[in-house]
């Protein structure tokens, strides 16, 4: 008796529980599907103040790095160049951010910040739009947003400091092979996934640089180790007995050019057969030491740092205000032009040899 | 049928009714302990903390403890009765992904919303009729649900993300009431916490819940339906937790699978800091929301002066760990002495 009464309560309870939250959920209006309702934009701005490209930098100014997650030795890099470009315009410097990369642990520190008076905040978004909302707090409590690495949707941040083009890349890395096998010969190219957008775009980019620029170099196959050690090790060792007349690898892919190095050094192609790709010093230094690799490119993360610190203060002191055309001087860097929908592009990624490897840790 | 999840026997007062008359040992003092330290908390660090009393930082701190409070709710339920369920964030996660696929698909939100509860109910039945049907451990079957839902989550919508929920429920999501800074979702969330609080500490159901947490087998012998009450505990856990997964993907404007990934993890340490015995039998409401608002603002607060994520972790760690040894020490140390009175009236 009792039990029966104790489980139809319950369930009647837990029934009301739900109708309320139903209800208090779906309060709004009826019908709201994808597409009918396009945003049409924050409209926060549009009738922008105008630039003065003469504006003093006040000092002193307040600026955090926020990076995807702190203890990640790749933003490190990046923060000290931002540090530096912080000192040289005599503002503060402040290092924030999550323990774990995920799309909304961003979101308090962004918080913290606007609640602090940040002037000027510097991140690479985890998620496009996860922290839109958190910034455009940000700035409508008066501070300038400036995304590096990782964007976020355009209407969310002020400026977009972005590491290298698709052009930029794809070119850097056939040059490089070029270079070390005189311009002619077999190449293939060690991927990440098949279906991986910018990962196809450089691809398709570096065939048609090739071919207009060596035209006596042929790119014999595209291989997908997955951006996963094993495979691309595999697919290694599957391109050269497949082409034994192979003259070189470009892996576009820090998981691939390290694989490839490995089995690289360890076999009989060593020295024999280029290898040069996208990678990080610290990933391939001992290759380029033991002669397996003679260069490789990646963008330079202190520099992006740099540049995005330079590009907020600009956008604090008023001299840009984050549209087209306008130009800035991002200290040692020179002077920059933001390209549309609000983007700078650092410029050519940097080439990693031998001669300057020791120079880099990260 | 349902094992025995409290190895530990009742020690005092589990006299011949047992179960008619459920002791609440520590109930209010453990409550009101964790509710004096967070308003001595607040106090300081409003006095200390620049930017912290501030209308927009109480604010951005509601709004990170909403979706906490939220499934503490029917966790602390489940607490009380002896079990866990360590599947919520990831139930929170699949119905992310899975409101996000059926947005892409074209469906209104007004339908995806309901569909989305259910979905959580059925989440929470399978923990449920694993649990009292088949009589197995709810930390074992809730560590399984917990990896098999988050991978179901990654099936639904792989890394992709769908951001473009309209407008006006996104800033409806995070947007105040009037110039208080109070977000608007606590309305519903105090609605919510108001009826749990009544069910738990102003019926016969929630009486029998504490029955249960202290002996299992006590309560069946006075009637209660024990595997029935805790499957429909499981499946409210299920909802509320499928109801958090729809406002954070709200919130943050973006579905994804790995969204509130780890957050269990909060809401169990916010339910222990509050006062309420993982072993079950003891604890309140009060206690937990003030448990979930002081890690909160513990953590608001140390970001506020600049203080390192990683020492962040260790600080809110240290605080769990006090908060579950304490209770552990005291009774200890009452057990050693001779005969003491029995802790309440």
């Amino acid at each position: 008796m009792s039990s029966f009464l104790t489980g139809r309560r319950l369930r009647g309870g837990l029934t009301g529980v739900a109708v309320a939250a139903l209800v208090l959920t779906t309060a709004a209006c009826g019908g709201t599907t994808r597409g009918e309702e396009e945003s049409s934009g924050s409209g926060t701005d549009g009738a922008a103040a105008s630039a003065d490209p003469n504006a003093e930098i006040p000092s002193g100014l307040a600026v955090a790095f926020l990076p995807k997650q702190v203890n990640n030795p790749y933003f490190d890099v990046a923060a000290a160049g931002a540090d530096a470009a912080v000192s040289e315009i005599e503002g503060e410097f402040t290092q924030t951010g999550p323990s774990e990369a995920s799309a909304s642990s961003q979101v308090s520190y962004i918080n913290t910040l606007t609640q602090q008076g940040s002037d000027v905040i510097l991140t690479s978004a985890n998620d496009p739009n996860a922290i839109c909302s958190a910034l455009d707090q940000a700035r409508s409590a008066g501070a300038a947003v400036v995304t590096f690495d990782s964007d976020t949707s355009p209407d969310c941040r002020d400026l977009f400091v972005n590491q290298a083009t698709a052009e930029g890349i794809a070119q850097s890395q056939v040059d490089i092979m070029a270079e070390q096998i005189g311009g002619a010969g077999q190449v293939a190219i060690l991927s990440a996934t098949a279906n991986a957008t910018n990962q196809n775009a450089w691809i398709e980019l570096m065939e048609q640089y090739a071919a207009e620029q060596y035209p006596e170099m042929e790119i014999v196959a595209t291989v997908y180790g997955d951006d996963e050690d094993e495979k691309s090790f595999q697919e290694t060792q599957g391109l050269l007995q497949t082409y034994p007349e192979l003259e070189g690898i470009i892996s576009p892919t820090t998981v691939g050019i390290a694989a490839a190095a490995r089995y690289l050094s360890g076999s009989e192609y060593k020295g024999r057969v280029a290898l040069t790709g996208l990678g990080t010093p610290n990933q391939l230094r001992e290759y380029v030491e033991d002669g397996t690799v003679q260069a490789f490119a990646l963008w330079n993360p202190e520099e992006l740092g740099y540049l995005a610190a330079h590009a907020g203060a600009a956008l604090a002191a008023g001299r840009i205000t984050g549209q087209e055309g306008e130009t800035f001087e991002a200290g040692e860097l020179g002077e920059y032009t933001i390209g549309a929908d609000g983007v700078v592009v650092l410029g050519e990624p940097t080439v990693f040899t031998a001669d300057n490897i020791g120079e880099f840790d990260f | 049928m349902a094992v025995d999840t409290t190895p530990q026997s009742p020690v005092a007062g589990s006299a011949a009714g047992g179960g008619r008359a459920p002791r609440r040992p520590l109930t209010l003092p453990s409550g009101s302990v964790i509710t004096t330290f967070l308003v001595l908390f607040l106090v300081v660090a409003s006095v200390a903390v620049e930017g912290f009393a501030s209308t927009r930082n109480a604010g951005f701190l509601l709004l990170d403890v909403v979706v906490i409070a939220l499934i503490a709710l029917p966790l602390t339920l489940i607490v009380v009765t002896g079990e866990i369920d360590l599947s919520v964030a990831s139930t929170v996660g699949l119905s992310s992904a899975v409101m996000g696929k059926l947005w892409f698909a074209g469906l209104p939100l007004e339908t995806i919303i309901p569909v989305v509860l259910v979905l959580g109910g059925v989440l929470g039945a399978v923990n449920g009729l694993l649990v009292t049907r088949l009589g197995l451990p709810s930390l074992a079957v809730t560590i399984g649900t917990l990896a098999f839902y988050r991978g179901l989550a990654f099936v639904v919508l792989g890394d992709q993300a769908v951001a473009d929920f309209p407008r006006a429920w996104t800033t409806w999501a995070i947007s105040g009431i009037g110039a208080t800074g109070v977000p608007v979702v606590v309305v519903p969330l105090l609605v919510l916490v108001a009826i749990t609080a009544v069910a738990l500490h102003a019926t016969p159901i929630g009486r029998s819940l504490y029955a249960m947490g202290n002996s299992e087998d006590a309560a069946r012998f006075s009637g209660i339906d024990v595997a029935r009450t805790k499957f429909w505990l499981f499946v409210a856990a299920g909802v509320i937790s499928a109801l958090g997964g729809v406002y954070w993907t709200l919130r943050y404007g973006s579905a994804r699978a790995d969204n509130a990934t780890g957050l269990e993890l909060q809401v169990v340490a916010a339910i222990l800091l509050g006062g309420v015995s993982i072993f079950g039998g003891s604890g309140g409401l009060l206690g937990v929301l003030a448990g979930a608002l002081l890690l909160a603002s513990v953590r608001n607060a140390l970001q506020l002066v600049n203080v390192p994520a990683d020492v962040l972790n260790i600080v809110t760690g240290a605080l769990l760990i006090v908060a579950v040894v304490a209770p552990q020490v005291t009774a200890e140390l009452r057990r050693r002495r001779p005969r003491g009175r029995p802790a309440a009236a």
